[in-house]
């Protein structure tokens, strides 16, 4: 083949390759993920049985039942709040005041989250005070 | 003294312009005394830098808290080992250890080219100072380190506990250097395309450098993965994490540069992917400093109150797009002078590892991002987990490990297939063998846990064989014992065995990695002394709790200690005892008289039997209700007794212990991730290492022919 039309080839079948796999990339990344949602909006807008990711702070009062931990999230900068029924690991930094990310799904009138999915954010990269529950 | 930092700053920022503008008239106008004038203008802001860092880390150190910063991430219970550390623990005091590293690291390597490189020089130090103009900038007008209390507190609020750990005094100036580092190859590489000189004496000039950026980069991230596996109580090393992954994209493209330079010194090839690759590079370890302080994303580490977004996407979108004009307008000079002769050659092997390099650094990218794309495109803000990462990283990583050993022993140009057979048949068996020796243990039914075995087998094999290859051929020729052979080899072509060796501990690692997110067992379980978990085969036995008050042997500043002996054993033999308790922090004054010893944060200090086959990992949390419910009677009681209930309530804990809940992991070969890790550390100075200068080199191999000649004589 001439050598020309050998890089063409090439080149074709090389972009043709990643494309697909950008595609895959692109489909495959819309249909695994989770919305993430704040309180508020998820208490306006949540579907029971859908997964989403609830971000906000820890309202103080928390409270351990056995393993299972009940504790309500709020707005960062607002006063939403929605209920949240965890079982898992609890990372260390869990407090009232600290930013929260967890997977949730509406059951009821309580949102459960999926096990192991609670992180909270390293308290001593914020600004603001310390405030325990 | 708080004068004296903010003066340097403003008089770094200043050195700063003064450098840019002198450096760049120097190039232009071809006045080599402006020029220098520039490269010295690097030396005062690093110097400048330098007494500013010190003025900060004096101040933590004596707990100064007429400093902002000092008071709000130090206090004066915070162990002194921590406090010369709790300065990269703030947004302003890792700010400036990033300028002041850059600066230094700018230093060094236009001290180093002083006499070389003169035309590509001057540009490289006005870029490298306007990197260091922007940093500092920040410092001077957003976020200064020098800001002063008009009332300085008695006491400050401390350094978080999470961070009370010996890999964190090291981990952020680890990553810190590996990103300011990787600026030094960008500057040069930009400066190579505004002098047009775009041979491959940039790379030649700075290859040293991205090198040690790689290196140190790669040790933050190892250090980062220790950190969370053994402080945060989750059992875990690597979590897909937003910050994580800002570290590892660099970490990925400066990886495939280190690869694809080879390409270009040896064959004048892929001129406009380094180059590329580079400039990316940098704008990337650029983008992972911004992710962590910008708090676009959602992650465990930002800093979430952070203003600094905007300044750091404009400079970025400067880096880029700046990077993308110069490329393009060169790209007449960046040719290739030779073309890839075959598929199966070194060169293309080469090129395949790094277009799996570049497409596990987009899936990082990707999924990192993808709150934002998504947002973009739906409007809704959406994320995506660790099993998305995992199905696109896993097949890559296999395909990485696969053209590592392939790589190294392939022949340039064009492989033959008596070439193919004499260099893949003992690698082939090993990976067979492997294969075969793994299979009745269960190992195929996780196949891409197998397939990686195996691709590091045929890696280790194909290492070792070049290994007893090169002995052989030192030994027959200089008549050497096998160890000299073997360390006269290494000496002889350290940039090479470096590579061979990282290869090994990447492989290694690679295993760990496989088998103990495959083959890990987990159990969460309350339990009160006397009773028995059975995990992996293995029953671990609460024995008896366990607590302190003011005993604190680590240093990390715990007010009071819970915890649990547990014995390990398997078929009635004893295997190990664990202590994994929970250490208690001081709260404020508010939480009452013995709460405020207590009721800050608190940690979980695991339990750890970490072996060559299997660790295991156990994290422990008391009884939450009980303790909140001894705080609340104990503050109830007179004040001045506060240390005597405390005591007491550990007493009442280590007598009638409340059930405890534990979570036990048993993983195999998680101490390969380490140990890989060590090995590849080990490989990185191996490479890193100076090679003796060649003239002497050559002087010395004269002098000894001839003296052996003499002596033949005699």
């Amino acid at each position: 083949m001439d050598p020309a039309r050998k890089r063409t080839v090439r080149l074709v079948s090389a972009l043709t390759a990643a494309l697909l796999l950008a595609g895959a990339l692109i489909y495959t990344s819309f249909s695994a993920s989770s919305p993430a949602k704040t309180p508020s909006q998820l208490a306006s807008s949540a579907e029971a049985g859908r997964s989403y990711q609830l971000t906000g702070k820890v309202v103080p009062g928390y409270a351990h039942h056995g393993d299972t931990l009940d504790f309500r999230v709020r707005d960062r900068n607002g006063t939403a709040s929605v209920p949240v029924r965890y079982t898992g690991t609890v990372p260390d930094p869990f407090r009232g005041g600290r930013e929260v990310i967890v997977t949730v799904r509406k059951q009821g009138l309580v949102y459960v989250g999926e096990r192991d999915s609670l992180v909270t954010k390293c308290p001593s990269k914020f600004s603001d005070s310390k405030k325990q529950t | 003294m708080p004068i004296l930092g903010r003066a340097c700053l403003i008089l770094a920022l200043v050195a700063c312009a003064y450098g840019i503008g002198a450096a760049l008239y120097g190039a232009r106008a071809g006045r080599r005394e402006w020029a220098d004038s520039g490269r010295r203008a690097v030396y005062a802001v690093a110097l400048l830098l330098t007494v500013a860092f010190a003025v900060l880390e004096l101040a933590f150190l004596r707990s100064d808290f007429s400093f902002a910063t000092v008071a709000t991430h130090s206090s004066t219970t915070t162990p002194g080992f921590y406090k010369g550390a709790a300065v990269w623990s703030s947004q302003e005091g890792s700010l400036l250890l990033w300028a002041w590293l850059l600066a230094l690291w700018s230093s060094l390597v236009l001290f180093l080219t002083r006499h070389r490189m003169r035309d590509v020089a001057p540009y490289a130090a006005a870029v490298l100072l306007g990197f260091g103009a922007f940093f500092i900038g920040l410092l001077v007008f957003a976020a200064s380190p020098f800001h002063v209390l008009a009332q300085a507190p008695a006491e400050g609020n401390g350094l978080n506990p999470l961070l009370r750990h010996p890999s964190m005094m090291i981990h952020p100036p680890m990553l810190y250097s590996g990103y300011t580092l990787f600026t030094v190859p960008f500057a040069f590489a930009v400066g190579a395309l505004l002098a047009r000189r775009v041979d491959a004496e940039w790379i030649r000039s700075t290859r040293r450098f991205a090198l040690a950026a790689w290196f140190l980069l790669g040790i933050g991230i190892l250090l980062g993965a220790r950190w969370s596996y053994s402080e945060l109580g989750w059992g875990g090393y690597w979590a897909w994490d937003p910050v994580e992954n800002a570290s590892l994209m660099p970490w990925l493209t400066g990886t495939a540069f280190l690869h694809s330079v080879m390409i270009q010194e040896k064959r004048g090839m892929l001129k406009v992917w380094n180059v590329s690759l580079v400039l990316a590079t940098g704008v990337l370890a650029i983008l992972g400093t911004f992710l962590v302080r910008s708090g676009i994303l959602d992650s465990i580490h930002a800093f979430g109150a952070s203003t600094l977004g905007k300044p750091f996407v404009a400079f970025i979108a400067l880096l880029a797009l700046g990077s993308v004009v110069l490329v393009v307008s060169r790209r007449e000079l960046l040719r290739s002078e030779a073309r890839l002769d075959s598929f199966l050659s070194r060169e293309a092997m080469f090129l395949g590892n790094n277009l799996v390099l570049v497409g596990l650094c987009f899936v990082v990218f990707w999924g990192t991002f993808f709150p934002l794309i998504s947002e973009a495109l739906t409007g809704e803000k959406a994320s995506v987990g660790p099993p998305w990462f995992d199905r696109y990283t896993v097949p890559l990583a296999l395909m990485l490990v696969l053209l590592s050993g392939i790589g190294p022993v392939i022949a340039w140009r064009r492989a033959t297939p008596a070439n193919a057979r004499r260099n893949f048949l003992v690698p082939v068996a090993c990976a067979l063998v492997c294969t075969a020796v793994l299979l009745p243990f269960g190992v195929a039914t996780k196949p891409l846990s197998l397939a990686m075995f195996a691709l590091a087998a045929f890696v280790l094999g194909t290492v070792g064989q070049e290994l007893v290859r090169g002995v052989r051929a030192r030994r027959a020729m200089a008549s050497e014992s096998a160890p000299v052979a073997a360390v006269q080899l290494v000496r002889r072509n350290r940039r090479r065995w470096g590579g061979y060796t990282i290869h090994v501990g990447m492989a290694v690692l690679f295993v760990g990695v496989a088998a103990s997110s495959t083959f890990q067992h987990v159990r969460d379980a309350a339990l009160v002394p006397g009773q028995t978990q059975r995990v992996d085969g293995y029953d671990v036995h609460y024995v008896r709790s366990f607590a302190r008050v003011a005993d604190d042997p680590d240093k990390t500043g715990a007010i009071m200690t819970l915890g649990a002996v547990l014995d390990v054993s398997k078929d009635g033999r004893h295997v190990g005892t664990l202590q994994p308790a929970r250490n208690y922090y001081p709260g404020s004054p508010e939480d009452g008289p013995v709460g405020q010893f207590v009721s800050g944060d608190a940690t979980s200090e695991i339990g750890l039997r970490a072996g060559l086959r299997k660790d295991f990992w156990v994290a422990m949390q008391p009884d939450n209700v009980w303790l909140q419910r001894a705080i609340a009677k104990a503050n109830r009681r007179d004040p001045a007794k506060a240390p005597l209930w405390l005591a007491g309530i550990a007493i009442g804990y280590i007598k009638q212990p409340p059930p405890a809940s534990f979570r036990i992991i048993a993983s195999p070969l998680v101490t390969w991730i380490w140990l890989g890790g060590f090995i590849v550390i080990g490989g990185g100075l191996i490479a890193l290492w100076p090679a003796p200068d060649p003239a002497r080199r050559r002087v010395t191999a004269t002098l000894r022919a001839r003296v052996a000649q003499e002596l033949g004589r005699a």
